[in-house]
Formats: C-alpha cells, structure tokens, sequence
C-alpha cells in the first residue's frame, strides 16, 4: 500500500509541471487567437464602442502578458474557465454537461477495445506463426488502417440506414420521457454503433501488443520450466504466457486515453453524441477560442487523471514497480 | 539489388509496395490524366459509379468527377503525410538528441514539455492550431507534427543515453569538439535508425490525422482532400452510400500499404542486423 502511495505522490509532483506547461502552452494560443474577450462580448450583446476600453482596463486585458498569465492562473486555480460567447454561458458549465457522456462513451470502447483485442490476442498468441495467427495479424493491421469516422458512416449506412436495426445517432430518444431501466437501455442502443467505431479500431493495437508479448514470452525459461512440470497446455497459455503479456497492455492503457479522447471528437460528430468531442467541433466552428482551449485543458487533467489510476493498479499487479522507492 | 529482393520476401512487403507504387503513379499522373481543375462539374449531378464510361466512378452531389478528385485527393494525402511525418521525425530527433545528451536541467525541462504534449490529445491540439491560425496547407503539416513528435523525441533520447557513454564520443571530446557538434554530427547520426523505425507508422497517423481534419472541415479550403470528399458524400448518405465509401477505401488501402511496406522494412533491416 505505501509502495503504491510513495509512487502516487511522485506522479503527482510531475503531473503538476506537466499541467503548468499545459496551461502556457494554451494561453499562448488563446493571446494568439484574433480578437480578445471584449471583441467577443461586444459582438455578442451589440455594446456601444465606447464601453471597449472600459471593459479591457476592468478585465485587466490591458495589462502586460506576463500579468494577464498570472490572472488566468488565478482564474483557473478558482475553476474559472472563462465565458463561453457562443452559449452565452460559463464554460465551466457547459463542460461539466457534456462530460458525462463522453466518458461513458470511452469507458465503452475501452472496455471493447480491450477485452476483446486482449482475449484475440491470446488466441492468436496461444499459437505463433499458425493460420489463425497470421490471419488474425493481418486483419487487425487492417481494421488498424481504417479511419475511425469512416467506419462510423459505413456502419450507419449498414445498421442504422439498410438494415434500420439502430438509430442513426444522438444519445437517446427525444421525447420519450423513459426513466430509470428503460432510459439506459435507450441511451445503450444508441451508444452501440458510436463505441463500436471507436473501439474497433483500438482493439487491433491491443490484439497486436497482446500476441507481440505472447510470442516473446513463449521463449522465456519459465515457459520451459512450466512445460517441464508436465502442466496442461490451457495452463500454460493462460496462467503463464498470456499473464506475463497482459502487463504492457495495463500501461498502454493510459497511454491510449489521450488518442482516445482525440478520436471521439470525429465520433462524436459523425454520431451527433452531444459529449466533449462534439462541444470542441461547434467550438471551432463557432470560433470560440476560450472554449476550445477550456476542453484543451480539461482533457489533460483526464488523461492525467487516467494515467495515474493506471500507475497505482500497475503497482498492485508487478511487485517490482516502485519497490525500490518505498525501500528508499 | 539483393537488399530489394530480401524486402520482397514476404507477401505482405510485396503488397504494400504494390500499394504505395499504385499511390505514388496516382498522385503523379493525376495532372496528366485529370487536367484543369477537378473541382469543376464534369457531368450530371449524383451519377452513380461504373454507369458512364467516361465518369467510371460517378459524380458527386455537384456533378464533379469522383475518379478526378480521388486522383488529385492522392497528392494531399501522401504530400501531407509525408510531410507532417518528416516534421515530427527531426522536432523529435533534434529535441531528444539534445535532452539526452545535455542531461540535467535541460533534460528536465525538455521531458516535461514533452510530457505535456503527450497528456493533449493529439487531434485536439491540432484542431485548436488550425481554428487559431486558419486552414493552409502549411498549418495543416505542422498541427499534425505538433501531436506526432513526442514519440520520436524519447527513442531518440533512450538512444542519446546508451550512445553518449560511448569510446568515439569521449575521443571527440577529448579533441577538442564543441558540444553541440558532437550531439548533431557524432551522436545523432547513430541514434537515428531505430527512430526512423517509427517513420511508417507516423506516415499513416498522420495521413488519418488530416483525413479526420479535412472531414471536420478544416483542410486546405483550395484543395481536393478524401477525407473532404467523405464529408461532402455524409450529407446524400441514405442516396448515394458510393461518394462516402469510394474515398474511404482509398483512405484504408493507402494507410495500410503504409503499414505493410514499414513492417517489411523492419523485417529486412532486422535480417540484416542478424546476418552482420
């Protein structure tokens, strides 16, 4: 347990510089974006010239950089992202309604992308250079290649438009007024083709790292030693070769949140799911720099988030990990 | 000549030649077969593929011709790609280098930025970059390298680490050569072969990221792009299922060859480690 504490509170002082660097990287492209905060809400509410330059002196945009930095920091550390001009709302808000579902959505296709990539894995693993082997290589490399929004529309055209089993997109019925059971199962049926899209094409990685591994560790001598105990071969799939593989596909994990969460804006989009992808398309589209940058930010601290769960489960599961540190 | 051969040994290399070849005669004949602007309507609107002989694959929803946009689409995707790739390889080979070997501070501060880009997803980070700046050509290369030169930066330092402990570069300190000398001439140039192992899979991410920037709206306004051509074909998905699918399997093909082909580069190049 303190192992994995000691090993939580380093991440922790890493992960605070890495989100500092985040947050000038964003002001950076915020000051580079035309136009300030006060363009904005002149435009938006139709204000008289003459409030300009009042408003910059009272929103302190009239100060220099390094001033402005520091009160975007202050405002930040306050969970103050900004107002969004094209809600009208503050960004906060907004972000917080749309979060939920894009979560639930990623939680989805990494559950599929995983499970199943892992158990593919260690069928094409359970025997390297086989048939089922090469064959399964070949066709996740090609499920690999396939641009995720465009799996996305072919499997409206096949699902939502042909066969009419699935409804072509958002995240449930309108105006239905379901509750309880009936709602999740109506927010599931429209959340099967949108993970489907964006989990298939992570679970070739997944069955990829899971057979690369496989195949490195049938020959390793406890393999050989396993073998030499007489143990069944099921066993020695399972409990020794695949358990050795399974570790590397823990830490990429974390590794895939940020692509993930950069592949469910085009999802998102192609589905009309009303999440976090989404919001940062109608950001952009809206030129709506302040929101786009608060999405920034906000998915940073997710995968930030993400990652450290995933370094504290990888300390239960090797006890070498941070073994080292907690003896220190 | 045997180094071509040894690379054409299994028949996934073969194929992903054959691939990239198709793809490479594509993007240079799509001015000779396909002249003047492919923009332009070339017939009646929404005629479906394999109908008209002198439109093979149809035409799109404004009458433009299909074959002629996904020949000039070509050039984008693989000048793009290839482009974007090279981008990321020496921003990540040049910063790796230079955090490996300065170690300390430097080291430091460098991991950390590159920490920070690996926390922002990718295709976030570049679609912030082009709403900010505006969509060219350009900005479009270098928000792809923007996501896609961390990966590179760390095999080069892993690299920097093992090498900078290494007899010829105490002798090239030992004679005299500035630092920075000895990271770019001596040091680099060795550390390079297993970053460029990276190359084809950076390639293929970076010709899905721009397909997925272009299908958003956000590729170069005065250019043909597949994943353009996916989004103009969603708004007739129910009618015309073709104008979508057509540039996606192009789009798949492409980036698979990508991949074929750089497995088959690894493997001759491992081959040939063994053998020496």
């Amino acid at each position: 347990m303190t192992r994995a504490l000691i090993l939580l509170r380093r991440r922790l002082v890493g992960s605070i510089f890495v989100l500092l660097i985040v947050i000038i990287g964003t002001f950076l492209l915020l000051e580079a974006a035309p136009g300030d905060a006060v363009d904005a809400y002149i435009v938006s509410t139709g204000g008289d010239a003459g409030m300009i330059e009042l408003l910059r002196h009272r929103w302190g945009l009239d100060q220099s950089e390094l001033t402005r930095l520091a009160n975007y920091l202050w405002a930040l550390l306050h969970l103050d992202l900004g107002h969004s001009v094209t809600f009208s709302r503050p960004i906060r808000e907004i972000i917080l309604e749309r979060l939920p579902t894009t979560l639930i959505l990623m939680g989805s296709a990494t559950a599929l992308s995983f499970g199943l990539g892992s158990a593919l894995g260690i069928y094409a693993g359970a025997k390297p250079g086989s048939f089922r082997d090469r064959f399964l290589s070949i066709g996740s490399l090609a499920l690999y290649a396939v641009p995720g929004f465009w799996l996305g529309l072919v499997l409206i055209v096949i699902f939502a438009v042909d066969l009419r089993w699935l409804p072509i997109g958002g995240i449930e019925s309108l105006a239905s007024d379901k509750t309880g059971l009936a709602r999740a199962a109506d927010i599931a049926t429209h959340l099967v083709l949108p993970v489907s899209a964006l989990g298939f094409i992570y679970l070739a990685l997944y069955l990829r790292m899971m057979r690369a591994g496989m195949a490195e560790a049938w020959r390793q001598d406890f393999v050989l030693a396993a073998r030499s105990r007489g143990l069944s071969r099921r066993r020695i799939v399972l409990a020794h070769v695949a358990r050795n593989a399974l570790l590397p596909l823990v830490t990429m994990l974390g590794l895939q949140s940020a692509q993930m969460l950069g592949g469910s804006v085009v999802i998102e989009s192609v589905f009309a799911v009303p999440g976090l992808g989404r919001l940062a398309q109608e950001a952009v589209a809206g030129r709506d720099t302040p929101l786009l940058l608060g999405i920034i930010l906000t998915s940073a601290v997710l995968v930030i988030v993400i990652n450290l769960l995933v370094d504290v489960a990888y300390a239960f599961l090797d006890p070498r990990v941070g073994a080292s540190e907690a003896g220190a | 000549m045997s180094v071509l051969r040894r690379f054409l040994r299994t028949p996934e290399a073969i194929a992903g030649a054959i691939i990239l070849a198709a793809l490479f005669a594509m993007a240079l004949s799509a001015s000779l077969l396909f002249p003047g602007d492919p923009q332009a309507i070339a017939g009646p609107a929404l005629l479906p593929p394999f109908q008209d002989w002198s439109l093979p694959l149809g035409t799109d929803r404004l009458g433009r011709d299909v074959l002629a946009e996904l020949f000039h689409g070509s050039r984008t995707s693989l000048a793009v790609g290839l482009a974007a790739a090279t981008a990321a390889l020496v921003i990540g080979a040049i910063v790796g280098t230079l955090a490996g070997f300065a170690g300390g501070l430097v080291d430091e501060v460098l991991m950390r930025i590159t920490d920070a880009f690996q926390t922002v997803p990718g295709f976030l980070l570049a679609l912030a970059f082009v709403s900010v700046v505006g969509p060219s050509l350009g900005v479009v290369v270098m928000a792809i390298a923007l996501g896609a030169w961390t990966g590179p930066a760390r095999v080069a330092r892993a690299e920097v680490l093992s090498i900078r402990e290494r007899d010829y570069v105490a002798g090239a300190r030992v004679i005299g050569m500035h630092p920075l000398e000895i990271a770019f001439r001596e040091v680099l140039p060795n550390a390079l072969p297993p970053v460029l192992a990276l190359s084809s899979v950076i390639v293929a991410a970076a010709i899905l990221t721009e397909a997925a920037l272009s299908f958003l709206g956000l590729g170069d306004p005065n250019r043909v792009t597949w994943g353009g051509m996916i989004a103009e074909g969603r708004t007739v998905l129910r009618t015309a299922p073709f104008l979508s699918i057509i540039p996606g399997v192009a789009l798949v093909l492409t980036v698979l060859g990508v991949y074929l082909a750089g497995e088959g580069v690894v493997e001759t190049t491992a081959v040939r480690r063994s053998l020496s």
